[in-house]
């Protein structure tokens, strides 16, 4: 019945999906590895950023990545805001307490983009972005491989920056220890909230990158706030190549799922991963025992 | 035991209303009031009592609904068999993520987590399954008859919401005030403490969820009844976990009037965003959301916990 070309495509389309999924939940596993919070405003966060990247290209004609140098700091600062001025705030280190911040924040968002531009779907036209490229037996959107490609350039440097600068080594030391970290004189503060920016910045190029194949709506987060959680509990919390490796393969889960169940039911695949993971291995595949 | 009085006494306040007004607004406020205000109280039962935040009561809120819609629609059985079995699959639900998370100790975020997991497996079995109706949902036929537990007036469903409310307060009580409520409080408090002094946790924990599981799943029954329209999203959408944790959260967990005081003055504050906003889809929802935000913010313990002195943080920082 199936042919092996047939396996092989969708295993390419889920691993250009998985990058793009990797990028996403390597912003929420970052954040969990420094602050141990759950960010369940991550969804609604790549929601705005989506609709800030198709206004870019609606109203100012911009290039979807040409909107990247301007989305990426845009959504760093305000991931920066959000958490100095709200969650921090609010939340005052309970864990309760940041599940039920980030929720308030998920709603408002969610439901300003509802009242602001209604529940409609909305996509945007570049020409090209369905020029199709072969990749072996697999015809793929060109817009899908350059997203990919993005991604994880995306991801390459993002490990630099946790690796090589004074920021990452700032970052590290926080997510390790944070009072030893106080007391060397690093601004615990400070490199929470960074750490959340860069969090929130990681959508905003995942945005760019995603849009040209993809769509925005309201509800747009929904299906990202659960792949990106599955993705960073399979991979360990706080884990890096967790969070990578872990994508790629929820990519390919949820394309063969797709091929084998449909559309609908294909999506069972990817939660059954996540609650079999919960419950047999919390700590993830890659994770350090707690 | 504390007395029951004051269950009592609200029941029998809130009995007359149909009486005392002629306008259907409010008895439909009213009614809202009194299902999201028992839906909260399922959700208090394990989220307020065990401190087991679920952010998946859609799970068992939508198993019910199906449930009683199913039996009636698929089997032609009457809606009291349907109720009760509603119930009890609600139960079920309840027993089978209970067993799952507590068995393999998940709790704090890891518990939220999974919940709304399941909640979003069953979402998409509903949406896929014939037996559901998948996408396009299931219809009950209109029949009013107490045998259907359809009525022509608004009043008999206000009533209706008024049992269920009264009898999740005589249960949240009722566990408050036996040996299981202070060994949920317990296990909330400090797990490791209790254990360390012989509570079961799993089986306590157990216990809240499967009361919390059926208490959401005699709500989604009453949806039912109420709208005699189900989908997956309208069943097991992740508004519905939103709805049944705002309103103990808002109102204070730590007491059985919580949830009616938050759900109250969330249906009141939609109302009044309606109002202000000339009807603008998802105000109400963004309102909410900044409360949830200010709650959590200033009033830890909810809108109950105002005359009381504030609990410490994990800093312990007072408020």
């Amino acid at each position: 019945m199936l042919e092996p070309s047939i396996l092989t495509a969708s295993l390419v389309h889920g691993l250009a999906n998985g990058a793009v999924y990797a990028l996403v939940a390597l912003g929420l596993s970052l954040v969990y590895g420094v602050l141990h919070i759950i960010n369940f405003a991550h969804g609604a966060l790549l929601m705005a950023a989506l609709y800030g990247v198709y206004f870019l290209v609606e109203r100012l004609g911009l290039d979807p990545y040409a909107a990247i140098p301007i989305l990426v700091p845009a959504a760093g600062a305000a991931g920066y805001l959000l958490h100095r001025w709200v969650v921090a705030k609010a939340s005052r280190g309970r864990e309760e307490a940041v599940l039920l911040v980030t929720l308030g924040i998920a709603l408002v968002l969610e439901n300003l983009a509802v009242a602001l531009f209604r529940s409609d779907t909305r996509t945007i036209e570049t020409g090209w972005a369905f020029a199709m490229v072969a990749v072996g037996p697999a015809l793929l959107p060109a817009a899908k491989l350059a997203a990919a490609a993005g991604a994880l350039l995306a991801v390459a440097l993002l490990w630099a920056l946790v690796r090589a600068t004074d920021l990452g080594r700032a970052i590290r030391a926080v997510a390790k220890d944070r009072e030893a970290a106080r007391l060397v004189g690093i601004d615990v503060e400070h490199v929470f909230a960074l750490a959340f920016a860069i969090g929130t910045a990681t959508l905003g190029a995942a945005a760019c990158l995603l849009l040209p194949t993809y769509y925005v709506s309201p509800q747009v987060g929904h299906g990202f706030v659960l792949i990106a959680f599955t993705i960073v509990v399979l991979g360990g919390m706080g884990s890096f190549w967790g969070a990578f490796w872990g994508g790629l393969l929820i990519g390919v889960v949820e394309s063969l799922g797709g091929l084998f169940l449909g559309e609908s039911l294909g999506q069972i695949g990817i939660f059954a991963i996540f609650i079999a993971t919960l419950l047999l291995r919390p700590t993830g595949l890659f994770g350090r025992a707690v | 035991m504390r007395p029951l009085a004051p269950i009592g006494l609200f029941a029998l306040l809130a009995l007359p209303l149909p009486w005392l007004t002629g306008s259907g607004t409010v008895l439909n406020l009213a009614t809202m009031v009194l299902m999201l205000a028992t839906l909260g109280q399922a959700w208090n039962l394990l989220g307020g009592m065990a401190g087991q935040f679920s952010f998946g009561h859609a799970a068992f809120f939508g198993t019910g609904a199906y449930a009683t819609a199913i039996l009636q629609i698929r089997l032609g059985l009457d809606a009291w068999t349907g109720f009760a079995t509603a119930v009890l699959a609600a139960v079920a639900m309840g027993a089978l993520v209970g067993f799952a998370s507590f068995r393999f100790r998940l709790r704090g975020s890891y518990f939220a987590l999974v919940t709304l997991a399941f909640a979003e497996v069953a979402r998409i079995l509903a949406n896929s399954l014939e037996i559901t109706g998948a996408g396009v949902g299931l219809l009950l036929p209109l029949a009013p008859g107490l045998d259907r537990l359809q009525f022509t007036d608004k009043a008999g469903y206000y009533w209706f919401a008024l049992v269920l409310c009264t009898a999740g307060l005589l249960i949240a009580a009722r566990i408050r005030d036996t040996r299981l409520g202070a060994r949920l409080a317990a296990v909330r408090e400090n797990e490791e403490a209790a254990r360390a002094l012989g509570v079961d946790a799993f089986a306590v924990k157990m216990q809240a969820i499967v009361w919390s599981a059926g208490l959401a799943g005699a709500v989604g029954a009453f949806y039912t009844q109420l709208f005699l329209y189900l989908d997956p999203h309208i069943a097991f959408g992740p508004q519905v976990s939103v709805e049944a944790l705002l309103g103990p959260i808002v109102g204070g967990t730590g007491s059985i009037w919580g949830p009616l005081l938050g759900a109250a003055v969330l249906q009141l504050l939609g109302e009044a965003t309606r109002a202000l906003t000339g009807g603008v889809t998802g105000a109400n929802l963004v309102a909410y959301g900044i409360v949830l935000v200010l709650i959590v913010r200033f009033f830890p313990d909810g809108m109950i916990g105002l005359g009381r002195p504030r609990a410490l943080d994990a800093r312990g920082v007072s408020g």
